[in-house]
């Protein structure tokens, strides 16, 4: 009953968030004409701001944070590590050297950059698999999380190979696109992650009941039923694509897929399948508060986004981890 | 219940079988116990009853059915495991990690059961810790959190308990409680499988005594056929005593000084 209410209370502030995050911007807008330009009325100048910039702008932010809390909240209990994140992983590395080798043969189009970065990440995955498989291939999940860390140091040099001889200006973008951002959302990206979102959230709301058993370990997960060397993977599969697209879509967005989860088990929710939910829920809220404080702390310039994730996100865990001890 | 047919296991690499051609059968309304020295493959063979190491030979059957024809689910509602060590990263409330044994009863999209539930609170009846239901499992001494597990097995409610040496860090009280309990679970129908280091009160309740060494069955039959000084002594290579259990009159076993003075130090 009190956690009902809790939830309404938290659905409502993300909701009050996003109203915010299209109302307040670069150029100040009434709300009055905000609510008409949503219908299409009124000055064209601002139905173009609210429907192809700061609409759009929401939606992503809702979308990453989202996927990243789900994805985040999934990893951690089916690793059975509190660190786990969806960027531990080698998903950032791979995609970031892939948004990288984009911008520095200078093809970093909005078309050809998430491809590339998705590419990356799906690399990554797949070689951190591998790597875990053929190290022994038992379930234990801290092979696969040595695996991805492994491979994200790999990228890391990559990174700093491709972006050594790279013009000022290229090494300029490639730090943008590492740093996230939602500023440059269209429809067309926010249509698809929202398919990704959806599928991804659902498949892992399905595997949810498993992952609580999946926590107590390999051979008390076989005593319940639950293979854990085939459901881990299935689940860092899920987790690590999802996570692979909303950094195709935003960049590098840090600290949501490791906080998040926290934030809301401090909240009392143990069991996975409210765990996921309610991540996707607070990691939609902080992602828009905190996209929201990087384009209004000092316009017209903006501050990165997931610097901000974190400096927004860090105060509030502390808090929680207080009321934890 | 529990058939163990000549079963072999090799773990990859390795030289030797960890068990080899191991043969017994775990009948309901009985507690069958596993003993054997430190790497006598007593563990090899719980993981291999949960799918977790293949078997190079031989057979392990659930009333008649070999494991790789029994869906795991289907196994798991049936026989429930209490593995020899489980260390919990994310703490939960008593009640809610007992849930957890309903696991493979319920669909992924079924809702979990309640606080309310009543084969939770069977469970925890059984176990003999209701009062426990509502404290965390990072606030449990030892022997608590023992139990604890072994209500989650109960609510699986299967008709079979295994359990890999689940007395490990017990003391006195803790201990004799945990093997009444599996005394009065095979008592009440159960195939109680128990691997266990310790002997003595193994003899006390076990209806039948597996002793393995080096992979491979050494003795096996009721408590006074396995312990006997010339099984003993040559399996665990240390020089024994049995005597009588003052108690119940079991078989009971007595570790003497080492070999090199080799009479005992007379006590003044």
């Amino acid at each position: 009953m009190k956690s009902s209410i809790l939830w309404l209370a938290i659905a409502a502030a993300v909701a009050l968030l996003s109203v915010a995050a299209i109302v307040y911007g670069a150029v100040p807008l009434d709300a009055r004409a905000v609510l008409d330009a949503l219908s299409g009325r009124g000055d064209p100048v601002t139905v173009a701001i609210v429907r192809t910039l700061r609409l759009p702008r929401a939606a992503l932010a809702l979308l990453v944070g989202a996927g990243l809390g789900m994805a985040g909240a999934a990893l951690q209990g089916a690793l059975r590590n509190a660190l786990a994140e969806p960027y531990l992983l080698g998903v950032s590395g791979g995609a970031a050297v892939g948004a990288v080798a984009a911008v520095a043969i200078g093809a970093s189009t909005p078309f050809v950059l998430p491809l590339a970065s998705f590419a990356g990440a799906a690399l990554a995955i797949a070689v951190a698999l591998g790597v875990a498989r053929a190290s022994g291939g038992r379930a234990d999940p801290r092979v696969l999380l040595m695996a991805g860390v492994i491979v994200g140091a790999f990228a890391n040099a990559a990174i700093m190979v491709l972006l050594a001889n790279a013009p000022p200006n290229a090494v300029r973008n490639a730090l943008w696109w590492m740093m996230g951002s939602v500023a440059d959302a269209r429809w067309l990206t926010v249509g698809w992650l929202c398919i990704y979102v959806a599928i991804g959230g659902a498949l892992l709301l399905w595997f949810a009941r498993d992952i609580d058993v999946l926590s107590l370990g390999e051979e008390s997960a076989a005593a319940l039923g639950v293979d854990a060397n085939r459901s881990s993977r299935t689940i860092f599969l899920i987790a690590a694509l999802l996570s692979a697209a909303t950094v195709a879509a935003a960049g590098l967005v840090g600290f949501v897929g490791l906080v998040v989860p926290h934030l809301v088990r401090s909240l009392g929710v143990r069991r996975h399948r409210a765990l996921i939910a309610g991540a996707a829920l607070v990691g939609a809220g902080l992602v828009v508060a905190a996209d929201l404080v990087a384009r209004l702390a000092r316009p017209p310039g903006e501050l990165p986004l997931g610097a901000v994730t974190a400096l927004v996100g860090v105060p509030f865990f502390l808090v929680q981890m207080r009321r934890l001890s | 219940m529990i058939a163990f047919d000549r079963v072999v296991i090799r773990y990859p690499r390795a030289a030797v079988a960890a068990v080899d051609s191991v043969s017994f059968d775990v009948p309901r309304g009985a507690l069958t116990a596993v003993v054997g020295p430190n790497g006598s493959g007593k563990s090899t063979l719980i993981r291999a009853l949960l799918r977790l190491t293949p078997l190079v030979g031989g057979e392990i059957s659930v009333d008649g059915t070999a494991l790789r024809h029994l869906d795991r689910r289907a196994f798991a509602r049936r026989i429930a495991v209490v593995a020899q060590s489980e260390a919990l990263v994310f703490p939960l409330p008593v009640w809610e990690y007992v849930a957890l044994g309903r696991h493979p009863h319920e669909n992924p999209w079924g809702v979990a059961p309640l606080r309310a539930d009543a084969s939770i609170a069977d469970a925890l009846h059984r176990a003999g810790i209701a009062a426990l239901a509502d404290r965390r499992t990072d606030a449990l001494s030892g022997g608590e959190w023992q139990r604890v597990r072994v209500a989650r097995a109960l609510a699986q409610g299967g008709e079979a308990l295994v359990l890999d040496e689940p007395t490990t860090f017990l003391d006195i009280a803790h201990e004799m409680a945990m093997f009444e309990l599996f005394a009065r679970l095979a008592r009440e129908g159960m195939a109680v499988l128990l691997v266990s280091h310790h002997l003595n009160l193994v003899a006390r309740f076990a209806d039948t005594m597996v002793l393995l060494h080096g992979g491979r069955v050494a003795a096996a039959g009721t408590p006074t056929d396995v312990m006997r000084v010339e099984i003993l002594e040559e399996v665990y290579e240390w020089p024994l005593l049995i005597t009588r259990d003052p108690a119940v009159g079991a078989p009971a076993l007595l570790p003497l000084r080492s070999r090199g003075p080799r009479s005992p130090t007379p006590i003044p």
